[in-house]
């Protein structure tokens, strides 16, 4: 009865957003099963709860749902999370559906491997879907120690046979294949060490189970030919390391995969530096660049970034409404191929954002594995409301 | 034997300069006894709202969270934990400070919708906190070794609530790198210890701002602490209020909660 008591006291904190979106395809789509609106809107909604009996304990559960115009299979919707957390100070335990990032990097998210990628949502893999997990994580004097147990996988979600931005054959999630018999039921398991070391901090982590990236295997069916994922059993250590002096961040990101092939090496090495009160206005300039190194062959899921080098810069007007634009380039050292990015977003009113985001290729070299994007330039335009 | 003591020191740092004391000793001397007159309330929770208002008057709100933990040490100052509660985008946000006297602070900042935790370099010391008339430096503990002091007169303290109290002015010049400011002037009355009033020189050594404290009271008897704060800037004629409630002094907080690696769990 005390308990009950506690909990009429203890008020559920209701928050979250909604978001209406439009999605601007300037040229035409490269494929015709492709939709032809240039204006493609949605809504989404992320309601998130949290209850604090105490001290020691919270349940927070967040969801996520979006309504698209255009593509079935961004009409979807997703448990970010659902989890019990016990914080006893020293160490604390988390266990349901939860979402963990690891890493240092801004451009790719190289260490980070808890969580699966929702590419529908967002191609920057800073979309996740909620993992079921048990995660123990103990702070000593030698760093904090973290521990999961993850019983079920989520499989990546992509555009669909006619959404923009498309792959060149439609996505089949319906013929995934897995090297573990237990398929999505394989329980994996993954440990990470991070400590700080004056002015660095560093993270080490190893990971083993099923891999998060697919490789997509065009497979032949009677409506004609899909990419069908394939989901490997993979071991991955993953090294990030940040060193902060003054105005600077070093930043580096390893991984060692083996699984898919022949074991790969793969890196992200990079600055950020910023010019505080640029000009002497409030504003701040961040300068960015990091190099990405990716050594997978062929037997290893795509990435387009083997040999690339982003460049950035991040303004941050500091005024009342928190103004702040993100610009970028990613080039192909190899093919020139080029991503440019732009992110704006600012405080309308209390409670009301916009963001803007805009990712178009100026230049897509011939026969690069980029060729069928040089189309897909996308614009979003949101308006978020916050309760 | 300890009262009398004190009472000498009182009587010695507020007394004429008649033991050939120089302007800067006297300043170190009355910094020094503020200091030591509120050490000792270990940890602190209390609630901010702050109030951003400018030159035509348009308002906007944050509110915050703030836990303390004090550091007696001749090497590391206070750490301090800011936790947003709103504006709502920004809500779980947290920033964490540790101060140090001779190396640079570390500031780490949580960002709840990546769930990352993301070091940030604490060289931005000039810059606006959260579009504020405040800059990061302003909101850092004002640990003793971070200025030289320099004794410049007694006057009546400028405030209402201190306006029957002495105060001692003194200039402090900043110590520490990237500061945006060429020295700051101090009413710190006479009673109490407690800075009533506080005059910012940007680089230009202009006067740009002037911040004013008020609604001081004391917790368990000692540890004073003003409730209300309103930063002027008299460049641009923006206006920032910090209104404090619910102070709790020696409030226990769990030490693991200053640790970057703990961010993630606060909300």
């Amino acid at each position: 009865m005390a308990w009950t008591a506690a909990a009429q006291a203890t008020p559920i904190d209701v928050s979250g957003y909604v978001a209406a979106e439009v999605r601007i395809f300037p040229a035409e789509a490269k494929f015709a099963r492709q939709h032809e609106n240039a204006f493609s809107p949605s809504m989404a909604l992320q309601p998130e709860m949290r209850w604090k009996p105490d001290g020691e304990n919270t349940l927070t559960i967040i969801a996520f749902g979006r309504v698209d115009a255009d593509d079935s299979e961004r009409t979807h919707w997703d448990i970010r999370e659902a989890n019990w957390l016990y914080n006893a100070g020293d160490w604390d335990l988390r266990i349901g559906l939860g979402k963990v990032f690891w890493g240092v990097a801004e451009s790719r998210h190289l260490v980070d491997i808890i969580n699966q990628s929702d590419l529908v949502e967002s191609l920057d893999e800073e979309d996740k879907l909620g993992q079921p997990m048990a995660n123990l994580n103990v702070i000593t004097c030698i760093g904090t120690w973290s521990a999961f147990v993850l019983p079920y996988f989520r499989e990546r979600t992509f555009a669909g046979s006619d959404g923009r931005p498309g792959l060149p054959l439609p996505f089949d999630e319906n013929l995934a294949t897995f090297e573990s018999s237990d398929k999505e039921r394989h329980v994996d398991y993954a440990l990470r060490w991070q400590e700080r070391l004056g002015d660095i901090d560093v993270g080490l982590s190893h990971f083993h189970g099923t891999g998060r990236e697919p490789r997509l295997m065009p497979t032949l069916t009677p409506s004609g030919p899909v990419f069908a994922p394939h989901y490997d059993q993979i071991d991955q250590t993953g090294l990030d390391i940040q060193a902060t002096l003054d105005a600077w961040l070093l930043k580096l990101e390893a991984i060692v995969r083996s699984g898919q092939g022949e074991t790969l090496f793969a890196a992200t090495a990079g600055f950020e530096y910023t010019l505080y009160q640029l000009f002497e206005t409030t504003y701040d300039l961040g300068l960015i660049a990091e190099y990405h190194h990716d050594g997978r062959g062929s037997d290893a899921p795509f990435t387009v970034f083997n040999n690339d080098i982003m460049a950035g810069t991040r303004l941050a007007l500091n005024d009342q409404d928190d103004t702040a634009v993100l610009m970028g380039a990613i080039l192909d050292v190899e093919t020139q191929t080029t991503l440019a990015t732009i992110e704006f977003s600012t405080r309308l009113a209390d409670g009301w954002k916009l963001e803007m985001e805009g990712r178009i290729f100026p230049y897509v070299a011939n026969g690069s594995v980029e060729s069928n994007s040089e189309r897909e330039h996308t614009f979003e335009l949101r308006v978020l409301r916050y309760f | 034997m300890r009262k009398l003591i004190f009472a000498a020191l009182v009587a010695f740092v507020s007394s004429s300069p008649a033991l050939a004391e120089t302007p800067e000793q006297r300043g170190l001397a009355i910094t020094k006894e503020a200091q030591k007159r509120s050490e000792g309330w270990v940890d602190s929770k209390v609630e901010m709202k702050m109030i951003l208002e400018n030159s035509q008057g348009e308002k906007s709100e944050r509110n915050m969270r703030l836990r303390a933990l004090e550091l007696i040490s001749d090497i590391d100052g206070d750490k301090s934990l800011t936790y947003f509660l709103s504006p709502a985008d920004v809500q779980g946000t947290a920033l964490l400070s540790f101060t140090h006297f001779t190396t640079p602070d570390d500031q780490w900042l949580f960002l709840p919708a990546l769930k990352r935790v993301k070091r940030i370099a604490s060289a931005n010391k000039s810059g606006s906190f959260v579009g504020s008339e405040f800059a990061f430096e302003d909101l850092l503990a004002q640990e003793v070794p971070r200025f030289t002091y320099k004794y410049l007169r007694d006057e009546p303290c400028p405030t209402d609530e201190a306006k029957a109290l002495s105060c001692f002015v003194i200039e402090r010049f900043p110590t520490y790198e990237n500061s945006g400011y060429t020295r700051q002037i101090g009413w710190t009355d006479k009673k109490e210890f407690l800075v009533r009033k506080l005059q910012y020189f940007d680089r230009k050594s202009e006067h740009s701002k002037t911040l004013h404290f008020a609604e001081y009271r004391a917790y368990q008897g000692k540890f004073w602490r003003a409730h209300k704060l309103v930063m002027e800037n008299h460049q641009t004629a923006k206006k920032t209020t910090l209104s404090f409630s619910n102070f709790e002094l020696n409030a226990k907080v769990d030490q693991t909660e200053f640790d970057p690696d703990a961010l993630g769990r606060l909300r």
